[in-house]
């Protein structure tokens, strides 16, 4: 009866991984994806979030820049001062994407 | 819908046209949102017929009820922390009203409300509010803090404030644009391809076999748009823990 527990041969466990794994039931432990593999997704949807993040980013600044341009009359600058750091903060969402997790 | 006349017509499926007859049409309740109310009615349908029998062992209904409520829950705990807990009846709502919603338009004659990008800004709209809500009622004027990384120089803070800030906004765009441009483009591409089918089927014997060779792709299109809407549906329900997260316990 309780040769499963302290049986000579392999224990119960031992014998059923083995006898899953013999079936293919067992998935074999996927290798490790990092950061990208958590929202899952091809090449494909990689791209389009890289483009996505970067182009948002980008028009949120100019967004701003045009908005505060028009409050305060000061038309090209603000707009000219926004743009390099949209696209800063677009690098920024790309970082925060693809930063290995420490 | 079909483009039958010699031209694809690929942006007419998104019309919005008024349904339920006179009274819709005094109150303009389009397609969209009667397929809002739908949804809405599926999920209590999926929740409320499958947890009716409470059944020991689950039948498949009760399962799947089962399942998909484990399943947001663990999203909420693994993604929030333990007080993810709170926000799971929002994240399973959110989850289940946009899967639905994309599962939906897969039905011919049936409408894909979250291609418009109004939806989805709006769902996005309420994510960004509340993050930022919890946020500043759990850490008060020390949300700011959120804005500034560790360990940077004095003189750089106000730039990278500034960047923090817009990459902060950009999320309301970056969420929203990207479940409405999947939604679209996949429907899109649905409709070229459909319409691909009806052309060269006019058009003897050897475009009966590039119609048939349309019609298969379409099919595979259709498989891929239920990935698609899976996929965008769990990206949107992820990135809204996501963001909680960072509510709850910035950085």
């Amino acid at each position: 009866m309780n040769q499963d527990q302290s049986g000579p041969g392999p224990s119960f466990e031992e014998r059923l991984k083995a006898a899953r794994s013999r079936q293919g039931l067992d998935a074999p432990p996927k290798p490790a994806l990092g950061n990208q593999g958590e929202l899952g997704g091809s090449l494909w949807s990689i791209g389009l979030r890289v483009g996505i993040e970067l182009v948002a980013a980008l028009a949120v600044a100019v967004a701003i820049g045009y908005g505060l341009d028009r409050i305060f009359h000061t038309t090209p600058i603000l707009t000219v001062v926004f743009v390099p750091l949209g696209g800063a903060a677009g690098i920024l969402n790309l970082w925060r994407m693809f930063a290995p997790k420490d | 819908m079909a483009a039958g006349s010699g031209s694809i017509d690929a942006l007419g499926q998104f019309q919005l046209h008024p349904t339920l007859g006179f009274i819709g049409s005094s109150v303009n309740f389009t397609q969209s949102n009667l397929m809002m109310v739908v949804a809405g009615l599926l999920v209590l349908a999926l929740l409320w017929l499958g947890m009716r029998p409470r059944a020991m062992v689950p039948g498949r209904l009760q399962a799947a009820a089962e399942l998909s409520y484990d399943f947001v829950l663990s999203m909420c705990v693994d993604q929030i922390g333990p007080e993810g807990r709170k926000f799971f009846p929002f994240v399973f709502t959110l989850f289940f009203f946009i899967l639905f919603g994309n599962l939906l338009g897969v039905f011919p004659y049936f409408f894909t409300f979250t291609s418009h990008i109004v939806v989805t800004l709006a769902l996005t709209l309420v994510v960004f509010f509340l993050s930022t809500g919890v946020a500043i009622r759990i850490h008060g004027l020390h949300f700011l803090s959120y804005f500034v990384p560790q360990g940077v120089p004095k003189a750089l803070i106000p730039l990278l404030f500034v960047i923090e800030v817009i990459s902060y906004l950009s999320r309301i765009i970056s969420l929203s644009v990207r479940l409405f441009a999947n939604m679209m483009a996949g429907h899109v591409m649905l409709e070229v391809f459909g319409a691909f089918t009806i052309m060269l089927g006019g058009l003897g014997l050897l475009g009966y076999m590039s119609a048939g060779l349309t019609l298969g792709l379409n099919t595979l299109l259709i498989g891929f748009e239920l990935l698609v809407a899976t996929l965008q549906a769990y990206v949107f329900a992820v990135l809204t823990c996501i963001y909680l997260h960072d509510a709850v316990h910035l950085h």
